[in-house]
Formats: structure tokens, sequence, C-alpha cells
């Protein structure tokens, strides 16, 4: 089959859709309005809900209600809309509902501008509500991961029992490339804990609360054990060319694109560098990490912020390695020069071994 | 006495079968509420759930419990029960509806939650007409927190946050909530009721009864606002309480129906049945037969193709068509390709440009900072990005004399006056057109067949699409004779 040239934004609402979505609230904001056009074209079509929702705040908690009511449910929004749903997400979290939120971060803080940026990481991966909890969060850095994380989203969402992010920046939800999509449509399932209105389902109670100071702990200590199992077995990350790697490149999204690119022109230079691009920022891939230590002499962590991934990373490494950051903000974006000068730069800084001229030829 | 009459007596004091057997929240004192004595809440929670007996819908209910005093809401009703955030069960009972219309969902709120907090939430739930049903306790105070000043909060009524009593110059004047209300099109039926005394309790209970029947009936949005007493937060007895509902309360809220569009109304329409799975890829346009395969000639370029291109004029010139015709064919012809429009604050400047790759490789970065293809549909396209194309690239400009300040040596450069060509042709719009021939001619990386099937799928339009082939060719034509004037000048 012929893959569809389509934008990552696009490719979110037929994944969804094709994964058994069948509710999504909405409220538009730029980079993020394209889904929840898409959504309120298809849902309906196919038998689902599309609301759009009087603010972003109220979008959360009707996801909170399909959720209970055992539907797959989606929202899209962007760093200030985030922001308002983070009450809800916490919510959520507390509830154990599986939900699918797509942030397609642009500049902040505040109304910051519209332009692509990655300054959500925090908000997102560590969590903007209030609690003891987490959201997985998956990274796509391009449309067809737009399409791929999507479906995972979903099914690691109802694995989990967890609201579950797809952050993604302005570029891979605004760019066309070629998709290609499963020819199956799940069917929508309605889980045994959902509250449906039927006999069957009248037992059932959503809630966060938890009055007693030991319920309350159990509970939370019952959601960090689902945390504990994701970090052991949803971590994923793309490895780069980084087995021979001295210098180890770090980025998501559209960022770790354009790593690749300079690590193909660095690699030409004869500089041994690799790529280690994290699809899952929470559980965050930590493994990957470590398992790098031995060969490489420095990373280098770009961001379109002012550091977030980077201290994560510095985490997964715990002083083993340094690391270093370059950060772009505002919509700017790294070029490819800036970073291959930092990476000149870095490989003489920290003695890094030059491929010769024959290995280098040995490789092409 | 009887027995007939105390058979009866038992009847009328049965609980209600809505409601557990026990409280579970309550450890030892199980058939206790943890409401306090002469609270509302209880005698509230009675109409509902003999409501629910009435109408057999035990089974078939939703309560969605508000943050308050009556948080702990689904200890008592055995139904299906949904915990939702301050102020926001309008907006989860909203989606739970939605979702699943057969069930029965209320919505269970307070007045801080629903007056304040939740404003929105209900103005909105309202104003689509949501079919649930919402009953609002109105006691004029934050009580679980500790009686802090609601917008319900009577004037002059002390809080501990209104010490010296509500201020009309402060905090303005109670919020009449179910008049706000009436004023939208959309809900069915709202009703103020009070718990100040037997009379009033009796209209309560057939008002919350009403609500009910409204939604078993398949009618839209019912609200019924109670005016309840909160003895403990108002520091007043029981009967005092009640007193104080019917002597104060009730002349800054008066007892009425404020909307009654019952006896009219048609049940709402059902969702349709859901589409067969198998024919979702097919609606949502994803399925294999939909896609287009690709064009059945391949051609063999001769160099490897590796294009970078910008393309760059103003908002209406078809750059971003351009791009993507370029994209579209080399996709058909079986390269890796993206399209990546300028995107942010650029895009509201007038001026568009957009990055497109093609390659026999993956796509590393689709963001193309250095071109070997610039195609400039306007000086200050050419302006901001000449400085930019690769060595040995190419420079396609849209103008007839080549700015001499962006002259390179090292660079290719075709400027003619594409839009006097396209003109001339029939319409100036195809101008970009025009120039993608001489890129497609200059680049020699796609077969014409591909580019046929890239445009009839971009260009639906018949008129438009013999329009811009003619302009695709004349562009290829244009090229050449460049060469060959360059050859014959040799
Ligand atoms: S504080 Fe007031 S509203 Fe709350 S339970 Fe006691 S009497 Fe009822
Ligand atoms: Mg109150």
């Amino acid at each position: 089959m012929r893959k569809q040239l389509m934008k990552g934004n696009e490719a979110i609402v037929r994944s969804a859709i094709l994964a058994g979505c069948r509710a999504f609230y909405g409220y538009p904001i730029t980079p993020a309005s394209e889904i929840t056009e898409a959504a309120a074209e298809f849902l309906p079509r196919v038998g689902g809900v599309f609301l759009q929702a009087e603010s972003e705040v109220a979008a959360i908690n009707m996801l909170y209600g399909a959720s209970s009511a055992g539907v797959r449910a989606m929202t899209a929004s962007s760093g200030p809309g985030i922001s308002l749903m983070q009450e809800g997400i916490s919510y959520m979290a507390g509830a154990e509902l599986p939900c699918v939120i797509a942030d397609i971060t642009r500049g902040g803080p505040g109304l910051g501008n519209i332009a692509a940026e990655q300054s959500d990481y925090h908000q997102v991966v560590k969590g903007g509500g209030n609690g003891s909890y987490h959201t997985l969060v998956l990274a796509p850095s391009s449309a067809q991961e737009m399409a791929d994380l999507t479906a995972l989203a979903f099914e690691l969402a109802d694995r989990y029992r967890n609201p579950v992010v797809v952050l993604a920046d302005g570029f891979v939800g605004q760019m066309m490339e070629p998709v290609e999509f499963p020819q199956r449509a799940t069917a929508p399932q309605t889980p045994a804990w959902a509250v449906t209105g039927t006999a069957e389902s009248r037992g059932n109670l959503i809630t966060s609360l938890h009055m007693g100071s030991d319920e309350l702990e159990a509970h939370i200590q019952h959601l960090e054990s689902k945390y504990r199992r994701a970090e052991r077995e949803e971590a994923r990350a793309e490895d780069w060319r980084t087995g021979d790697a001295e210098i180890v490149l770090v980025g998501y999204g559209i960022v770790g694109r354009i790593l690749k690119a300079v690590t193909a022109e660095a690699r030409a230079e004869g500089i041994p560098v690799g790529l280690l691009r994290p699809i899952t920022l929470y559980p965050f891939p930590t493994r990957n990490f470590q398992r790098l230590v031995p060969r490489a002499r420095v990373f280098l962590v770009v961001e379109m912020s002012n550091g977030q991934l980077v201290e994560d990373v510095r985490l997964a490494l715990n002083g083993a390695r340094p690391v270093e950051f370059f950060g772009r903000m505002g919509g700017n974006v790294p070029s490819h020069g800036e970073v291959l000068a930092l990476v000149r730069r870095l490989a003489r800084q920290y003695g890094v071994v030059m491929e010769r001229e024959e290995e280098r030829m040995a490789h092409v | 006495m009887s027995s007939e009459f105390i058979s009866e007596y038992e009847v009328i004091h049965a609980k209600p079968k809505a409601f557990y057997e026990t409280y579970a929240r309550k450890d030892e004192l199980q058939h206790q509420t943890h409401y306090c004595p002469g609270c509302g809440h209880g005698t509230i929670h009675k109409m509902l759930a003999q409501a629910m007996d009435e109408f057999g819908i035990k089974d078939r209910t939703i309560l969605i419990s508000p943050v308050g005093c009556s948080v702990f809401a689904y200890y008592y009703f055995d139904v299906g029960n949904v915990q939702a955030a301050h102020g926001r069960a309008s907006a989860v009972a909203t989606a739970v509806k939605r979702s699943r219309p057969e069930s029965i969902v209320i919505s269970y709120q307070g007045d801080g939650d629903l007056a304040a907090i939740g404003s929105a939430e209900i103005l909105h739930a309202a104003n689509r007409g949501e079919p649930i049903a919402v009953i609002f306790v109105n006691n004029a105070i934050y009580s679980m927190t500790g009686g802090q000043f609601a917008p319900t909060t009577l004037i002059g009524q002390k809080s501990t946050t209104t010490p010296g009593g509500r201020s009309a110059i402060h905090e303005g004047y109670p919020l009449h909530v179910s008049e706000l209300l009436a004023t939208l099109e959309a809900p069915m039926y709202i009703e103020r009721v009070g718990l100040g005394d037997n009379r009033q309790i009796a209209q309560a209970s057939r008002a919350i009864r009403r609500a009910v029947e409204n939604q078993v009936r398949g009618l839209g949005f019912s609200f019924i606002e109670v005016l309840s007493p909160c003895p403990t937060i108002w520091r007043l007895s029981p009967v005092e309480s009640q007193r104080w509902v019917r002597e104060v309360m009730e002349k800054t809220y008066p007892l009425a129906v404020f909307r009654d569009r019952t006896k009219d109304a048609q049940p709402r329409p059902m969702p349709q049945e859901p589409p067969a799975l198998d024919t979702i890829p097919q609606i949502i346009g994803v399925a294999n037969g939909d896609v287009p395969e690709d064009s059945a000639i391949r051609h063999e370029p001769v160099t490897d193709v590796d294009l970078h291109v910008r393309v760059a004029g103003f908002g209406g010139q078809g750059v971003l068509l351009l791009g993507e015709v370029l994209a579209e064919a080399g996709l058909d012809a079986g390269l890796e390709v993206s399209w990546l429009p300028s995107y942010g604050p650029e895009m509201r400047s007038g001026t568009s440009n957009c990055h497109v790759r093609l390659s026999r490789e993956p796509i590393d970065s689709p963001l193309v900072t250095a071109p070997n293809v610039l195609v400039a549909m306007n000086e200050p396209s050419l302006k901001k990005f000449d400085k930019s194309v690769q060595a040995r690239g190419w420079v396609i400009y849209n103008g007839d004399a080549f700015p001499p300040e962006c002259v390179r040596e090292d660079v290719h450069v075709l400027a003619l006056p594409f839009t006097q060509i396209a003109d001339a042709l029939g319409d100036a719009r195809a101008a970009n057109m025009v120039m993608l021939g001489a890129l497609l001619e200059i680049a020699d990386a796609l077969p014409q067949t591909s580019v046929d099937a890239a445009l009839r799928r971009l260009v639906k339009n018949p008129r438009f699409f013999e329009l811009d082939e003619r302009a695709l060719a004349r562009g290829r034509e244009l090229y050449r004779e460049s060469v060959r004037e360059v050859c014959h000048a040799g």
C-alpha cells in the first residue's frame, strides 16, 4: 500500500479513531486547532462525540466524564491550555482514568507566541497538577510517529489507567510526511470499572478522594507501583549511530530530526557522533543513557527551551559523564550550523578521537 | 388502629431502594449519615432516592457528586457514581450523558461549587441544553470549608470571609442562578424550591421528581434549586434554620417555576447506530482503496536525488501548493519526502514559505536551512534567503532584473518574469506552476506522470488543472530555452 502525505496533526485524529477513540472534547488554540477541527469533522461520522467546550478546564473535565463512562477519549491543546487542564489531569491520574492529550507546544511563558517551542516539558513530564502522580508522555518526531504514538497512547492509557500525553511541537504537527495507517479499526471496548448506567456497572465508583491518611497513602503507593512497572516496560528511545559515539547528541521531537542531520555532517568530518532520541519522556529511557556511558565522553542536549529535558538527562547519567546544553527559544530553531560548531568545539575540548580517513571511508 | 394503617405507615418510612442498606462512610454508625442534624442534604437525598425508586431507574442512574459537604453522596446512592472536581460536575455530567445517552445523569452541586467556581460550567451546560438533571443545593454559604462567603450569601449575612456581613459595594449582590439560567433558550425546566416547612418540602419533592421524570422522558436540561438549611454554619437550631429559609432566604430567593417547556416537548432524538467497524478506515479517508497507487512508470533519475527546496513569496502566490505538488510527486515517484510550511509569527505577516525535501534516503531533518534550490517568488523573499543557498545550488527568481547585490558566483540563477508569463498563459496565479516546471526540468528528478498524478490529487478544479499542466510545461520549456541561449552565447 502507498502512504499518504499528511500533516502530523491530521494523522493524530485518524489514528485516534482507528484506536477506538469515540469522544473528543476540545478548545481552540494555535497550533493545535487543526486536531480539534479534524475531530469535529470525523468523530460524529464514526458514532463518536465531539464537543467544543467553554474552556480547557471544562474540556478536561468532560474527558473525565467520558472516560468515567468507559469511552476512549481525547483532547488537544497547547501550553496555556494545558496549564488550565492540569487540574483535570491530576484528578484523572488520581481517579485512574485513561485519556489521551495531545500538546502541540507553542512559545511561553504566558501568552508567549504561537511559534514552536519545547517549553511544556516541565509542566507535562513532571506533572503540572497537584499530588504525587505522573502522566505518561510520548514524543513523536515525524508525521508517522504522530499516528503510531497516538495509537500507543490509547493502549498505554488503558493498560495503566492513566492520562497519556502526546507531546509534540508545531513543526511535527504542521509538517506533511508520508503516513500509513492500520487497515483495521479497533472496536471500542467498555472496561469493567467504568460507570455506564447499567446494572452490571452500578456498583462502580470513580473518585480521587481518599479521606483516611493510610487509605490515601496506600492509593498513592498503588499509583507508584504502576509507574514503576511503566518504567520497567515502556521506556523507549531511538539510538542512532551511538555504537561508537564519543559525543552523544540528545533531543526529542523535531530537534531529534535536526540532530540526525548534524550526526551525518559531523561523521563526515570524522567526529564520532551519535544521537539518542527519547521517545518516551516519562518513563524516561534512563537505561539507554547509561548504556552509552562507557564509550561516550560527553552528552550534548539540544532543546527548543531553556533546558528542561537536560535535567532528566543529568539525573539519568547521575554525574557519570558531563552534560552540555544548547537551547533556542521563542520559535527559533537550533540550526545544523550552530549545533555542528558546538560539536566541533566539544570534540576539541573533550579530546574526542577523530576517525581516521580510511575508517571513515569504510563507513561509506 | 387498624393493621392496614400500620402497613401503610411502614411503607412511608421504608428506606428508598436507591439508597445503600448501610453507609460505609461511618464505620460505627452505619445507619447514620455524615450530615449534621437538620441539614437539608439528607432530605434532598431522600427525595432523589424516592424519585429513582418511583421510576425504577437505579440501574440506569449515574450520579455526579460535587466537592462540598455532599462530596460523599456516593456513599448513599446505590447507583453508578462519579465524583467530580470542584465546580466541574456539570461538565463531567455533560460528557457522561453524551457518551451514555440511555443513562439518567444527575449532577448534584452546592452553591459554592456551582455558583462560584463552577459558574462557567453550569452556564454552558444549561445553554447547550444538556439533557441532565441538576440539583443545586443553595445554603448561601461555603459549608464544608467552614462558612466562607459564597456568591449566594445574602446582603448583610456574616461569613468567615465577610466578617462584617456581605456588602453590595464590596461583594456585589446575591447571585440568582435560577433566574440567570432562565434567560437562556435551551433549558427545559427550572424551579426554585425550599425546605423551610412541610409545605415547601412537599413541593421540593415534587420538583425533584419532575426533574428526574423529564430525563426519563428524554427531555432536556432540568434545574432544581433548593434553599437548604445548614444549621451548623448558620449557628441556628434545625428549627430556627428552617424558619430562616422561610422568612429570610426566601425574600432574596423567591420560590417559583422559572421555566417549564415540558408540556409540548418532544424527546430528543437518540444518536444513530455507529457505522460498521470495517467501514471506518474508509470514512476517515485512510482505506487502502482511497490511497492512489503509484504511477506505473518509474523514472530513473540520472543523478541521485537529494533536493533541499525552499519556496518563498507573498501569501496568495501559491507558495505552499507549489511545495505540496513537489512533495506529492516525489512520493508518487517512490521517494522519501517532507513538506513543512512556514509556521509561527511569519504566517500572519503576508509572506509565506515552505521547506520541501525529496531524497532516496530517509529524510533526516525536514527543515531546509541551506537549500540547493530556492524558489523566490518576489524580491523580499530572494533577499531573505539568497545567502543560505548551497554552493552550486539554484535560484529560480520571479523577476526580470536579478538584483545585482544578490548575484553570487557560485550559484546558478534562472530569473524570469514568471507572473507575466503565467498571465500570458491565461492566469497570473499560475506563476507558481511555471516556476515548478522550471524546477522539475532543472532537477530532472521526477517523471511527468508523477507530477500529473500529484496535480490531479491537489487541483480538483478541471480548469485550473488544465492551466497548471500548461504552466508546468511552459516552465520546463523556459528552462530548456535558457540553456540553449547560454550555449549560443557561449
Ligand atoms: S455543614 Fe451545613 S451543609 Fe454541611 S452537613 Fe452540616 S448542616 Fe449540612
Ligand atoms: Mg453551600
